[in-house]
């Protein structure tokens, strides 16, 4: 399997690096659907420069990464492309890594529930050869590597890579039941971007269930456990925060940074549903509908563990879809991170119920943005809700594919359960519906 | 009651008369001791007339017999006052005689300069010189020529100095080379404060709101998005060498409109109001009938005396106007301040201690270029803006100028087509090049016409916060090659809270063209920060550039010198160079702009967006699948209804 994984990195680095010498990378850079104002390459070298010039970078409104990246690219300004090559291939490698773990594990799991003659008679066609699973790793590799919007995505050498790196870190360092690394990683995905905070519960559950704690708020054990990885988890995202104070010599990125993603003052248009609706809104119902959209964000985090609780990396899949639809400033790299796990749920393409019509929607809409973009801005001969409602639809569809999935799990559980083929009382075919 | 009133006013007002009128005759021989008295008077009666209004001027016509009257009677109604309210003003009254009477100074003064472009440039100068310590801290209430209602704002907010300036239209400084003082289009404004303001911010805010209602203008519209406070490029003009720019504050309005309503209040400062003097000219439908027009006032502290022991307050109000006479006059090529004003000259202000007209007749040595009429035997040079101008001189205070026809009506005919005109040494151009509505860059030229000589310049801009610039993109190319600012003061904006400043020390190398150019993106707003016409675009306010330009002749370095009023405002330090100022074009930027008729649709649509991921989500996480049981149909299921009350059971 390493052979053709090198293979697929090599590929992936090379089209990259032809991009970044042609002239469209100057093109893709300036993308609005590619790059946010929370990560732009062109913010981050103005940072770079208000630095040199010994202006604090958070003193304007224009610099918006964490104090750890602007002194990360202090000293890889010059081989800025080659760090987000190697973030593209950090991130492909670790998910390669956590998704092969992982589906060592389902298949452990459905052998001893075989075994145990756990699964209804006729749901044979269901369970999962390890002939299928084979090739898994590698294409969620290849889903992340050759996903147009992750090359776009690094050649724009949006910061968004980085921060897909550190949360796939996170993924296989969980999966492979490292609490601590787990816990400094999922911190520093916090101190990236606030939003990673909801993927501290899928990753507990995870751990929790690979030490065969059962979640139960009466065991002592449970909380024990759950009190130590909260700990380690606040412990580092309390040593960046404090690492970056010193870094800088003040509080000044707080606001500039956590302020920027919570309250949205930058209106600047992106795939995201944010942008519009701040510019259109009436002042006095601001704050409410900005705490609305953000607490959107969080929300669903409870009830999704609660129902996914014995699956914790299908909830972490949901998770991070959800973060990049609703995030308050989202990027086509966002979006690929999530896209990659699509084939590690490859089995419940059978229950999928209106894929082809997402497929096709997603696909139009990506072609729309640039075009409705250049209407409105360049031509002139649109105006701005011909793009917002592509980004409308663009959003509709992310959320139906994530709906799809979720309901595709949640069936063929039922079907482990109860059978796949379910007859009516009288033995006719039944049908199943959510009541 | 007020029948026994009136009676006792008048017997007061009568008595009083006479008091004065004898007093009057007595100080007959020294007619300024005379008017610094009825000043007292005048200002003690201060305070029930509202400040700025006419009866300000009014009380100082020139009459003697009228303004007498006047101060006469205001003195009666003091009088009157403390005899009704017994101790409620005394202090007010009981203090003139007290304190010694400060010296005050008015001059005015015209100067007209023909352009070789055909305009005509005229520029009035008012300089009121008031010799009082008004920056020590205690409270002056008397005022005689110099307006009130600005001297009450500067006390009450210490100002240390005040510069504001209201212009319509735009100065070409290629085509008609330096103004006498240059001023940006539209509003501006910049203030020092005096060292013991504590919140500076505070007092700039209700200082321009004050402003605002002093010259009814637009100035209210300054808030902290359109303040900066540059380091270097605006010092203090008049005395002391205060280099904390904290107590600076300087701010633009580039799409102030300067009309009627602004000259009025501005008119109103001047002690001779518009009844007499030269500011019988400024009417104001002729005025803006011109190409440019540009009033301002400036407040500054200046020495009193050669040793610079007591300082004095200046105020000097200044009107400056081009008029296209050429293209308008039906051909012929010829002025006088009657087609250009649509007035003459009668009569000097009475206040004033020297009221003068200037004008330029370098050009004209030997009268081969025009011809001036009525001819002045006056002739004065001065070395102006770098160059040694001849001026001939008209003395609104000798009779004789106004001749026979008792009025003065200065007339220029040109003989031949105008010469050819040296280029002014530095002037600049600016402009936003880039296409679409996202991204731009502002480009900056600025010309050092030297032909061997560099010299340095300091560039300011402010550009708002929406326009956000990016500084890694700024380049400056001279000569196509990379021109380091030696000095960079950079201050990134803040969104809604404050714009980009960007100052930079520049050389620009002799005879050639300094390019500066930044990048920036255009910010997409909310929808009700944007104005009532969106798309006509945003202004930026225009680029300053201050220079010290060397200067063809010896400058003058001697400041206690007398000089005519249009050359001593920008003080001279060096005989080589001299100060400029010149003001780039304001730009005019499009924005992309959401539909403005959108919002509940907008609302609608993004939460119809958000509720269709809630519904799905919620609708997965609440129910369960379960096994669908048709239901019977409706005849089936009224049967059942009815097999049950008959009591048999139901199919």
């Amino acid at each position: 399997m390493a052979a053709p994984l090198t293979l697929l990195l090599i590929v992936a680095v090379t089209i990259r690096a032809a991009l970044f010498r042609s002239s469209l990378a100057d093109l893709i850079s300036e993308r609005v659907e590619v790059v946010s104002p929370l990560n732009a390459w062109k913010r981050v070298v103005e940072g770079l420069a208000l630095l040199d010039l010994e202006i604090s970078p958070y003193s304007g409104d224009v610099f918006h990464e964490t104090p750890l990246v602007i002194y990360l690219f202090h000293f890889l300004v010059d081989y800025a492309e080659v760090t987000f090559m190697l973030a593209d291939c950090l991130t492909a490698v670790a998910l390669y890594l956590a998704v092969k773990d992982y589906n060592k594990q389902v298949f452990r799991k459905q052998r001893y529930a075989l075994e145990a003659d756990r699964y209804p008679m006729d749901c044979l066609e269901l369970i999962r050869s390890p002939k299928e699973m084979y090739y898994i790793p590698l294409k969620v590799a290849m889903f992340y590597l050759l996903n147009p919007f992750t090359i776009l995505s690094c050649v724009a050498k949006c910061t968004c890579g980085l921060n897909n790196a550190v949360i796939a870190l996170f993924i296989l360092s969980t999966i492979k039941g490292s609490a601590l690394l787990s816990a400094i990683f999922l911190a520093l995905a916090t101190y990236q971007s606030i939003y990673p905070l909801t993927l501290c519960v899928p990753a507990l559950l995870y751990l929790l269930q690979r030490l065969y704690i059962p979640v139960n708020v009466q065991r002592s054990s449970f909380w024990l456990y759950t009190l130590q990885y909260l700990f380690m988890f606040l412990g580092s995202l309390f040593i960046l925060v404090g690492l970056s104070f010193f870094l800088l010599g003040s509080w000044d990125f707080l606001p500039a940074v956590y302020g920027f993603i919570l309250s949205v003052p930058d209106l600047t248009p992106n795939i995201g549903l944010f942008w519009y609706f701040f510019a259109e809104m009436f002042d006095h119902f601001r704050l409410f509908f900005l705490c609305v959209f953000q607490i959107n964000v969080f929300f669903y985090t409870l009830p999704l563990s609660i129902k996914l609780k014995e699956h914790p990396v299908f909830l972490i899949f949901m998770q991070i879809a959800l973060i990049a639809i609703f995030k308050s400033y989202p990027t086509v790299g966002d979006l690929s991170l999530y896209l990659a796990f699509l084939p590690v749920w490859n089995h419940l393409y059978r229950f999928l119920r209106n894929i082809f019509l997402v497929s096709c929607v997603l696909l139009a809409c990506s072609a729309l943005f640039p075009v409705l973009w250049h209407l409105w801005i360049y031509a002139g001969s649109a105006n701005s809700n011909f793009y917002y409602a592509i980004t409308l639809l663009f959003s509709v569809a992310q959320i139906l594919l994530v709906s799809d999935y979720f309901y595709a799990f949640l069936r063929r559980e039922h079907h482990l359960i109860n059978g796949l083929y379910l007859k009516k009382k009288d033995g006719s075919e039944a049908t199943l519906v959510l009541k | 009651m007020a029948a026994s009133r009136r009676q006792r006013l008048g017997l007061w007002l009568v008595l009083c008369t006479c008091l004065l009128t004898a007093a009057a005759a007595v100080d007959a021989d020294n007619d300024d001791v005379q008017v610094s008295g009825t000043g007292h008077d005048n200002a003690a009666g201060g305070p029930t007339v509202p400040p700025g209004t006419g009866e300000q001027g009014a009380g100082r016509t020139p009459e003697t017999e009228d303004r007498r009257w006047e101060a006469t009677q205001e003195e009666v109604e003091v009088v009157e006052e403390v005899q009704q309210a017994g101790d409620q003003d005394q202090d007010r009254v009981v203090d003139p005689p007290s304190e010694p009477p400060s010296r005050d100074d008015f001059k005015e003064e015209l100067v007209i300069r023909p352009l070789h472009s055909g305009d005509v440039y005229a520029s009035f100068q008012f300089r009121t010189v008031w010799d009082t310590d008004f920056l020590g801290g205690h409270k002056v209430s008397h005022y005689r020529l110099f307006p009130k209602s600005l001297g009450q704002v500067i006390t009450k907010f210490s100002v240390r100095e005040l510069h504001i300036s209201f212009t319509q239209g735009y100065w070409r400084t290629m085509q008609w080379g330096q103004p006498y003082l240059p001023s940006p289009p539209g509003a501006e404004l910049w203030v020092w404060f005096q060292d013991t303001v504590t919140d500076v911010d505070g007092t700039w805010k209700e200082l321009t709101n004050v402003l605002s209602g002093i010259f009814c203008a637009s100035l209210n519209f300054i808030d902290s998005t359109n303040t900066v406070q540059p380091s270097a490029s605006f010092k203090p003009l008049g005395i002391g060498n205060v280099t904390d720019h904290r107590f600076l504050r300087y701010a633009t309005l580039p799409r102030e409109i300067v009309c009627t309503e602004n000259l009025t209040p501005w008119k109103k400062l001047l002690p001779c109001g518009s009844k007499a003097g030269l500011s019988v000219l400024l009417k104001s439908e002729k005025l803006f009938h011109s190409t440019f027009h540009s009033q301002a006032v400036h407040v500054r502290p200046v020495c009193q005396d050669p040793h610079c022991k007591t300082t004095s307050l200046e105020l000097r109000q200044t009107l400056n106007v081009v008029f296209d006479l050429h293209t308008s006059g039906q051909g012929k090529r010829e002025w006088s301040l009657f087609k250009m004003f649509s007035r003459t000259l009668t009569e000097a202000c009475p206040l004033a201690s020297s009221s003068k007209v200037y004008i330029d007749v370098t050009d004209n040595p030997q009268g081969e270029q025009f011809d001036l009429s009525p001819a002045t035997p006056l002739l004065s040079q001065a070395g102006v803006l770098g160059d040694r101008r001849t001026y001939s001189v008209y003395d609104l205070t000798q009779q004789a100028t106004f001749g026979p026809t008792r009025s003065l009506n200065t007339l220029l005919r040109w003989k031949s087509p105008e010469g050819d005109m040296q280029g002014p040494l530095l002037h600049s151009e600016r402009y936003v090049a880039g296409y679409g509505l996202q991204t731009g860059e502002i480009h900056t030229l600025m010309y050092n016409n030297h032909p061997y000589r560099a010299f340095p310049v300091l560039l300011l801009s402010t550009v708002p916060w929406y326009l956000r610039l990016y500084i890694h993109t700024l380049t400056v190319t001279s000569k196509g090659k990379d021109n380091k600012p030696s000095y960079i003061h950079y201050q990134p904006s803040k969104d809604r809270e404050r714009p980009h400043l960007l100052e930079m020390l520049l050389q620009l190398p002799p005879n050639s063209v300094t390019e500066v150019t930044v990048e920036f993106e255009r910010a997409l707003l909310k929808w009700t920060e944007y104005t009532p016409d969106p798309n006509h675009g945003f202004y930026v306010g225009s680029s300053v550039i201050s220079a010290l330009v060397p200067s063809v002749v010896a400058m003058d370095t001697n400041s206690t010198l007398e000089r005519p009023l249009f050359n001593s405002f920008f003080p001279c330090k060096e005989e080589t160079s001299y100060f400029m100022r010149i003001y780039t074009e304001p730009l005019l930027v499009n924005l992309p702009t959401p539909d403005f008729s959108m919002p509940y649709n907008v609302i609608c649509l993004t939460c119809t967006v958000v509720a269709v991921g809630y519904g799905s989500l919620y609708n997965l996480l609440t129910r369960t699948f379960q096994v669908e049981e048709p239901s019977p149909g409706l005849a089936k299921r009224i049967a059942n209804v009815i097999r049950r009350m008959r009591g048999v059971p139901p199919l």
